[in-house]
This record gives structure tokens, sequence and C-alpha cells, in this order.
């Protein structure tokens, strides 16, 4: 019984490996080097704008970029873009914080039938809700270390 | 000319880290939620260390727009605070991050409201 579940299973991974789409690794990883750098781009051109346009310089600077490219990642999930570019970039539109923006808006729209309270604004942070948990308990640590560091040394 | 050499630090270094998490989804198993997490935790690491500095003096929106600069810019809000108080050194970070967070919650719910979620057909 434990050979034929044996050769079972082999004949069912040779299966899953024949059927399933063999992606391109290597052409996969040029998609994601220049969609993402694309997106990086795009992020250095607000910059720019809003440095020598606003005069705006340091945090602020940096915080209402991010907010731009969040608004972009979000819009553009709304509009069903966002996901084409994921199907064809992968790690190219995850990891731009509009990758951040689409793991928001995907699940919360996805979920709408659900209601507006548990549905959009609970399933909003499926994603989401370990980056911000993890961020913010990592800062954390980090602060105390430093002050404790700053006191000590 | 400047810019323009600026432009291609910012497209080759963040091209670069999305070619690092493409390589993780390619050759390993981690799905994309996980990825997130270990890249800004990766960058609340290396700003920890004070390295990630160098990479966003270096290149810009190249370095902060990916998920690691998220963490960057948590680490080094909380750094910046541990100067001045236990107080700012907890909220530090998170009031680094304030813009980020607010934009993606109200933006999110926002056109989670206005749009509808397209069938998986195309």
């Amino acid at each position: 019984m434990k050979n034929y579940n044996g050769y079972k299973n082999q004949n069912y991974i040779q299966y899953v490996k024949g059927i399933s789409p063999k992606t391109n690794q290597k052409r996969s990883l040029f998609h994601a080097f220049w969609v993402g750098g694309v997106i990086c781009s795009i992020g250095q051109s607000f910059r720019y704008l809003l440095q020598y346009g606003f005069n705006l310089s340091g945090d602020e600077l940096s915080s209402y970029v991010s907010m731009i490219m969040i608004f972009l990642g979000a819009f553009l999930t709304g509009l069903g873009v966002y996901d084409r570019i994921g199907k064809y970039a992968g790690g190219g539109s995850i990891v731009p914080i509009t990758g951040f923006a689409n793991s928001v808006v995907s699940p919360a729209m996805e979920f709408k039938t659900e209601g507006y309270i548990y549905g959009t604004a609970a399933k909003m942070f499926i994603v989401a809700g370990p980056i911000i948990v993890f961020g913010i308990a990592s800062s954390v640590l980090v602060g105390i270390l430093y002050f404790i560091g700053f006191r000590i040394f | 000319m400047d810019i323009l050499i600026m432009y291609i630090k910012v497209f080759v270094v963040g091209g670069a880290i999305c070619t690092i998490a493409q390589v993780l989804i390619n050759y390993t198993k981690i799905t994309a939620g996980k990825i997130l997490v270990y890249f800004l935790l990766a960058g609340v690491l290396l700003q920890a260390v004070g390295l990630y500095q160098y990479l966003v003096d270096f290149a810009g929106a190249g370095a902060t727009v990916p998920i690691c600069g998220f963490g960057y810019l948590l680490a080094d809000g909380a750094i910046k605070g541990a100067k001045i108080s236990l107080f700012k050194a907890i909220t530090g970070g998170i009031s680094a991050a304030a813009m980020g967070i607010t934009a993606a919650i109200i933006f999110g719910y926002i056109f989670a409201l206005i749009f509808k979620s397209k069938s998986k057909k195309n």
C-alpha cells in the first residue's frame, strides 16, 4: 500500500510538472528588473517635481512622494491595470510601494460583497496588516535599543 | 546631465531590488505577502546598522520607493526619536511612516468603494 501511494504521488508530481505553465525564469527576471526600474524612476520624477516645483525637502518630500505613489498604485488597481502589470512583472510590481497599495485595494474590492465594515475595511489588511505589524514592532525595537545605546554610551 | 545619471542610478538600484524579489519568487516558494514583510524587515535591519542611508543617498527613489524604503523610514524615524526621548523612540518610527500608512488606508478604502472587482476573465 505504501509503495502504491509513493508511485501514485510520483505520477501526480510528474503530471503537475508537465501541465503547469513553464515560465521562462531568466526572462521573468528581466521583466521584474525593468518594470521595477521604471516605477522607481516615476517616483524619482515626482521627487524632482516636488523638490524644484514646491520647494519640499527631507522627510516631507519623501512622504509626499510615497503618498503619490500609493495613490497611483491604488488607482491603477481599481482600474484593473495593476493586476495586468503584475502578471507581466511579478516582483517588479510587488516590491515597490505601489505594490503595497495594490495589496490593500485588491482584497478590499474583492470582499466588498461582505459589507463595508467586515468586508472592505477588515479585508484591506490581509496582506498590509502583517507589514504594518512587523514594521511598527521592529521600529519600536530599534528605537528602544538605540535609546538604551545613546544613554549608556 | 546630473539628472540623467541620477535616473540611471534610480533605475538600476530599483530594478535590482525588484529582481532579488523575482529570484525569491522563482527559486523558492515564498509568497508575495511574505516577500513584502521580509523586504520591509531587511530595510529596517539595514538602516538599524546604518547602511540603508548610503543607498538612499546614492539612488534616491530607487531605494525609497521599494518597500524596504518604508522599513528605512520606520527605522530612521525611531533612531532620530531615540536621540530625544524614550517617548520619541517609541513613536518616531510610526510618525515617520504616518503619511504612507494613512495614504494606503484612505486611498485604499476610497478606491475600493469606487471600483468593482474585475472578474478573472481578462
